[in-house]
């Protein structure tokens, strides 16, 4: 009905599509960049699972609709690293064992990248607020957070 | 679910907007989209076009005068949160803003598309209230300017006509050293409060109170001013009886019931978080003096 041509940086790759008006951030960088780390959870900006970076900011990726990054730096979670390299968040979630499903994951490692690059020495009630717009049914979030404060030492010690 | 299809359009000028306002039926304006988005993806709404007005270059932005706080339509509610200067001249906007939605919503969320959309326990519209805000709106018609006791028409219903705009809010300033307490309860961090109240004091070298503001919200169908407990504040001393006194008038509201809580339970939330509000208010005014 009302298609666009748009183009935007993903992941410091650059793309040009042409995208339908409805079609939100998440489902485009799923399906027609094939990008699918991001998760679709609830379509309802609630869940948090579709957060990505959009120009520097943490987003829920469903609420935006791909014509509106038209222009915009967008960061994804393979942005991060590889199963070969994981970044120091990857290993800090690896090492405390801060997921379980895993379905969560690539929004709450989106939000604490976010945090970390504002917030290089962040309080645990700071990463449990910022967690609180991400939903985990499995862990009970615990390990999260001390996974986000070891990843902050982590990074305060290579940086 | 997915959004409805709709024609899209994403004008970069005001001048452009009003055009499209004039000219458009069944049109929905998207601002941070926090709101609107859901609603499209719920199929709540399904506007035949939708005007994304993102790309309109100056809608954002805070400016201070001596007696008023401008704020544009458009400006992102993190960085309202991030403002030194909005800190500095009216502290309770960044002390009620970490209650608005959560880090990830309030980085696209907007302080226009707040007060448009309406909710009732919206922080943002509630903040209106208590700084005498006035709504400056334009379209094919003109610019006009709403007080804030004519913006909210009843639930998820501003007085925004269908083909204007917001284009900024001109809040009042109060002077420096007045006393603010913010107090909401929601069962989840970043949900929409079940009842919050902010309230501002002044107090006069006699100790006496010279000026008080309290608004309540998220327990009629639009945030309200306490009128009655303002002036009853208003020449008195501190007491805790006092305050207890001012907060009654809270638990008296006409409270919403729904799905999570009585009205009952709601009405007594109110008067809880009115009390608390207005204790936080007294200590930072005086400690202010």
């Amino acid at each position: 009905m009302s298609a666009r041509k748009i183009s935007l940086t993903v992941n410091g790759q650059a793309v040009e599509a042409e995208v339908e008006a409805r079609v939100n951030l998440a489902d485009f960088v799923r399906q027609a960049i094939g990008l699918t780390g991001t998760h679709v959870g609830c379509e309802h900006g609630v869940c948090g699972a579709c957060t990505i970076i959009v120009d520097g900011r943490p987003a829920r990726a469903c609420l935006m609709l791909a014509v509106q990054a038209d222009g915009a730096e967008v960061e994804t979670v393979e942005s991060l690293g590889t199963p070969e390299a994981l970044s120091e968040l990857q290993q800090a979630f690896r090492d405390r064992h801060a997921l379980q499903c895993g379905f969560c994951t690539p929004g709450m490692l989106m939000t604490i990248e976010a945090l970390l690059r504002v917030e290089a020495s962040p309080t645990r009630e700071q990463v449990r607020d910022v967690l609180s717009g991400n939903l985990c049914r499995c862990t009970g979030y615990q390990a999260i957070v001390d996974a986000a404060l070891d990843a902050a030492k982590a990074r305060r010690g290579t940086r | 679910m997915k959004a409805p299809p709709f024609a899209y359009h994403d004008p970069r000028s005001r001048d452009d907007l009003i055009g499209l306002l004039a000219e458009l039926e069944n049109a929905k304006l998207l601002a941070g989209g926090q709101s609107l988005v859901p609603m499209l993806n719920f199929r709540v709404v399904a506007p035949d076009h939708l005007i994304d007005i993102n790309r309109i270059p100056d809608l954002a932005g805070i400016r201070l005068s001596a007696d008023d706080v401008v704020l544009g339509a458009m400006t992102r509610q993190c960085d309202l949160q991030a403002s030194a200067d909005l800190a500095a001249s009216a502290p309770i906007i960044r002390e009620a803003l970490a209650h608005v939605g959560h880090f990830q919503t309030r980085s696209r969320g907007t302080i226009g598309g707040s007060c448009c959309h309406l909710d009732p326990a919206a922080e943002l519209p509630a903040l209106c209230a208590l700084f005498d805000a006035e709504f400056d709106v334009a379209g094919p018609n003109g610019a006009r300017v709403v007080k804030v006791g004519d913006w909210f028409k009843g639930y998820l219903e501003s007085a925004l006509e269908e083909r204007e705009y917001l284009q900024s809010i001109r809040l009042r300033r109060w002077p420096a050293g007045h006393g603010y307490g913010f107090s909401e309860y929601a069962r989840r961090r970043g949900d929409f409060a079940i009842a919050g109240a902010g309230a501002l004091l002044e107090f006069a070298k006699d100790a006496r109170i010279r000026r008080a503001a309290i608004v309540v919200f998220g327990v009629e169908p639009a945030p309200v001013r306490l009128a009655e407990a303002e002036q009853m504040l208003v020449g008195q001393t501190f007491s805790e009886t006092l305050l207890a006194e001012a907060a009654a008038q809270a638990s008296a509201l006409d409270a919403m019931a729904d799905v999570h809580v009585s009205a009952a339970y709601r009405r007594r939330l109110a008067g809880v978080v009115t009390r608390r509000a207005l204790t936080e208010a007294v200590r930072l005014a005086r400690e202010a003096v």
